[in-house]
């Protein structure tokens, strides 16, 4: 019989600890659905999420039950929308009202791949569908967008850099009686990974199998209880303590991820070993943070205490999956994440700290408000900077910032649900980096590039 | 295949009976059962067969959490699998 203490262990960490699985995401390949006219592709496309992902919902729902597990979402990537344009040409728009339909149809929580790959220049369909990005995510509820505009081997493409600016800022602009959310469901990345499960950034590559399924699990508050009863351990110690828990938050994905795949007759994919956070209260990647000594996230030390954490979390996870992939990190989205918010709202988290964190971390400057009168040069500007960080480290990051039309800094927005709620922080004012990110162009490889 | 019936609460007269009526109104087969007591807090974990039920699953899962609730104990009933996969390698 299994052992009475760790059975009450994982009751406790669902019960208590909000450990649950984030999510389950079902790839789909769309490539066999272009068409050279736009409405009989995006019949195609219709058809065939609808008919691959019919019992998503249903198998993940069962599996809660039968493992007594929460799964948060179900969700859908597709293949980067811009293929399918490149081939139908038309409005873009008309794919994202298909996969809303088909989101609706299906029941799950968002779908994501209304995306371009423009890392080193664009090709027919991704101007269009950059420039169609405001309206799609204004007009859909469920549809995410990401857009790729650099890489370590490719270098950062500054003209798609300059309209994704503008693309953020105009999203928000179109939402502005929503809390600006259309700005929430874009990413900007630089070496975005093709097998995410996580949303906003979520599309399905093309190097990925017809179908398949990505799990994302999640468990900040159980990696914070597992610190905390830690309190005089040397960060040896922690680090241990942290790889044993991440170990059975991933054999937990792998379980669900494996059970699914089987279920749905699809291949399993990968684990995201993130630690994603949520607003609940012991949800946070920033409390684990301050369990490990910090007063507050934010203050000096926290960009070391991140960066053993991130290790500790790959290294515990990485041996309890087959195939681990995504993002695989610590989130710091801050609307996200309660102990982020209230760092925020004082003042001790601020965004030069974040984008320091984002260097030892998952991912980058996620759901952060800024002021509405923010320029789209800005927002590009900040962009480039995460870019570069992915860029020279090898590693994803992404800018996933809300300008907060007609409010001002320290000011409040607030999305509900997962998304969360944050004050607005203060970036430089004014408009000093325009003139750099107008040149345009590209910003070369690095040498890291070079590796063969 | 099997699955972990977990009761946790507070101690009182008939648990036993009462979680094992339920198992059996869905023929599930009680294969172990393990309980403590310490300071009022009553603990059981039982293992059941869950291979000729009568039932789907969740009717089993849903009558034991509504009979938790009844009874004041928190009722858990969750395949075995996830125990193996997340305490052993």
């Amino acid at each position: 019989m299994i052992n009475t203490t760790d059975i009450i262990e994982t009751i406790n960490m669902i019960d208590n600890e909000n450990l649950d699985v984030r999510t389950i995401t079902m790839g789909i390949s769309l490539l066999n659905c272009a068409d050279s006219n736009i409405d009989a592709s995006c019949t195609k496309v219709y058809d065939k999420i609808t008919k691959s992902a019919e019992r998503l919902v249903e198998v993940g729902e069962k599996i809660e039950q039968t493992y007594g597990i929460p799964i948060i979402n179900k969700r859908v990537s597709v293949t980067p929308i811009s293929m399918l344009t490149a081939v139908s040409g038309g409005d873009p728009v008309k794919y994202a009202l298909t996969l809303e339909r088909a989101a609706c149809e299906l029941g799950v929580n968002f779908i994501g791949g209304y995306s371009a790959l423009v890392q080193k220049g664009f090709s027919a369909g991704d101007r269009e569908l950059i420039e169609s990005i405001p309206e799609a995510l204004a007009r859909t509820e469920h549809v995410c967008s990401s857009v790729n505009i650099g890489s370590t081997k490719a270098g950062i493409n500054m003209d798609a850099v300059g309209l994704m600016g503008r693309a953020v800022k105009r999203a928000a602009e179109l939402t502005s009686d929503n809390n600006c959310i259309g700005a929430a469901k874009l990413v900007v990345f630089c070496n975005a990974p093709e097998d995410n499960p996580f949303m906003a950034g979520a599309f399905h590559g093309v190097g990925e199998p017809d179908t398949v399924i990505n799990v994302g699990v999640s468990g900040p508050g159980v990696v914070r209880a597992a610190v905390s009863k830690c309190p005089d351990g040397d960060l040896t110690e922690i680090a241990d303590i942290i790889k044993k828990t991440a170990f059975k938050i991933t054999r937990m994905g792998q379980l669900v991820g494996t059970a699914a795949s089987a279920e749905l007759g699809v291949p399993f994919g990968i684990v995201d070993l993130s630690l994603a956070p949520t607003p609940a209260v012991g949800d946070s990647v920033a409390h684990i943070l301050e369990a490990m000594g910090l007063d507050m996230c934010g203050t000096h030390g926290t960009t070391a205490a991140l960066a053993l954490l991130n290790d500790a979390v790959k290294k515990g996870g990485v041996m309890a999956s087959s195939h681990v992939g995504g993002l695989s990190g610590a989130f710091i989205p801050v609307s996200e994440d309660a102990g982020m918010i209230d760092a925020a709202r004082c003042g001790t988290l601020t965004l030069e700290k974040l984008e320091a964190m984002t260097a030892v971390c998952s991912v980058g400057l996620d759901m952060i408000i800024i002021p509405g009168d923010t320029t789209p040069e800005t927002i590009s500007a900040i962009i480039a900077d995460e870019a570069a960080i992915g860029m020279v480290n090898s590693k994803t990051t992404a800018v996933r910032v809300i300008p907060a039309i007609g409010r001002a800094a320290g000011e409040e927005l607030n999305f509900g649900g997962l998304l969360g709620c944050g004050p607005i922080m203060k970036v430089h004012e004014g408009n000093g980096s325009a003139k750099f990110v107008t040149r345009g162009g590209r910003i070369p490889a690095p040498m890291q590039s070079l590796k063969n | 295949m099997k699955a972990i019936v977990s009761v946790i609460g507070r101690d009182t007269v008939g648990i036993l009976s009462k979680v094992s009526g339920e198992c059996a109104k869905h023929n599930a087969n009680i294969i172990d059962v393990s309980q403590s007591v310490m300071k009022d807090m009553f603990t059981m974990i039982m293992m059941i067969d869950i291979s000729e039920l009568t039932s789907d699953f969740s009717l089993l899962s849903e009558g034991l959490s509504k009979l938790g609730n009844e009874i004041g104990m928190k009722i858990h009933v969750m395949h075995e699998d996830i125990f193996n996969s997340m305490h052993r390698i």
